[in-house]
């Protein structure tokens, strides 16, 4: 069973907001990749020498804030409250929220058969993401 | 442009899309976890005082890990998947293939994360 591949030109298809918005949520994942690998490595430097368990390894992983391993046995976590670790984490949140809010908004869309419902909960997922983003990146850099 | 949606949840669960079909609706759940987990997550920390501390102990609670672990790994390991086939629509052929390979990531890694939660509960 061969499968025949037809390929519509980017001009015929158009680029409009739904497929913009299909390349962002490939290309946000991608960069979420790199943030979180980035995130692992940092983890597995910074409790290397103290046995860190994996529930601060993941924590470390997904968001890089000293406050998520505030528990575990790691000395000294001054070190690692450096701008490099905040502009990871800052750009993990503008990317996670962003590309889950509009997946949010995809689920929406594909289950609400009210037209009205549909555009009111558009608007409130648009007026949240930027909301979300800015509380998060609050959250992370007062912490 | 009207939008006719004449399908019943009983003709929707009938439909037998087989592996990628449960990889669609698990990709999905474990979306809206991670929407709902990570809102309420930045929300506790932003607000705290009695709500947050609350929402903190749901979070350590280990049912509740093993829920939300799983809806993370799922959603990163077939995110992965999808990223791959749909920037290189050619290897779609595979997609069967790369399902199995999927599962097969996911089943070790996360046997291993339930095993400690578990364990960790156990050992208080």
């Amino acid at each position: 069973m061969t499968t025949k591949h037809r390929i519509v030109s980017l001009k015929a298809r158009g680029f409009d907001f739904e497929t913009t918005m299909w390349l962002f949520t490939r290309l946000s994942a991608l960069a979420m990749y790199l943030c979180a690998f980035i995130g692992l490595v940092g983890a597995l430097i910074l409790g290397a020498r103290t046995q860190m368990n994996l529930a601060d390894l993941i924590r470390w992983t997904f968001m890089p804030t000293v406050t998520h391993v505030a528990s575990s046995n790691v000395p000294d976590t001054g070190p690692w409250a450096t701008l490099f670790w905040k502009i990871n984490g800052a750009m993990f949140i503008f990317f996670a929220a962003s590309h889950g809010l509009h997946g949010l908004l995809s689920v929406i869309e594909d289950y609400s058969a009210i037209p009205g419902m549909r555009r009111t909960l558009r608007i409130i997922v648009m007026i949240l993401t930027p909301l979300m983003i800015a509380a998060g990146i609050y959250v992370l850099w007062t912490a | 442009m009207s939008l006719k949606r004449n399908v019943s949840l009983k003709d929707g669960l009938r439909y037998q899309g087989k592996g990628p079909m449960l990889t669609y609706i698990l990709h999905r759940i474990g979306g809206l976890g991670i929407v709902i987990f990570v809102a309420m997550h930045i929300l506790a920390s932003l607000g705290g005082g009695t709500i947050g501390v609350f929402l903190n102990t749901i979070y350590e609670y280990w049912i509740f890990q093993i829920f939300i672990f799983f809806c993370a790994l799922f959603h990163v390991i077939n995110g992965l998947r999808i990223v791959i086939l749909d920037l290189w629509p050619k290897l779609i052929e595979h997609q069967r293939e790369a399902i199995w390979l999927e599962w097969l990531v996911f089943i070790p890694i996360y046997g291993t994360a339930v095993l400690v939660i578990v364990r960790a509960a156990q050992g208080g």
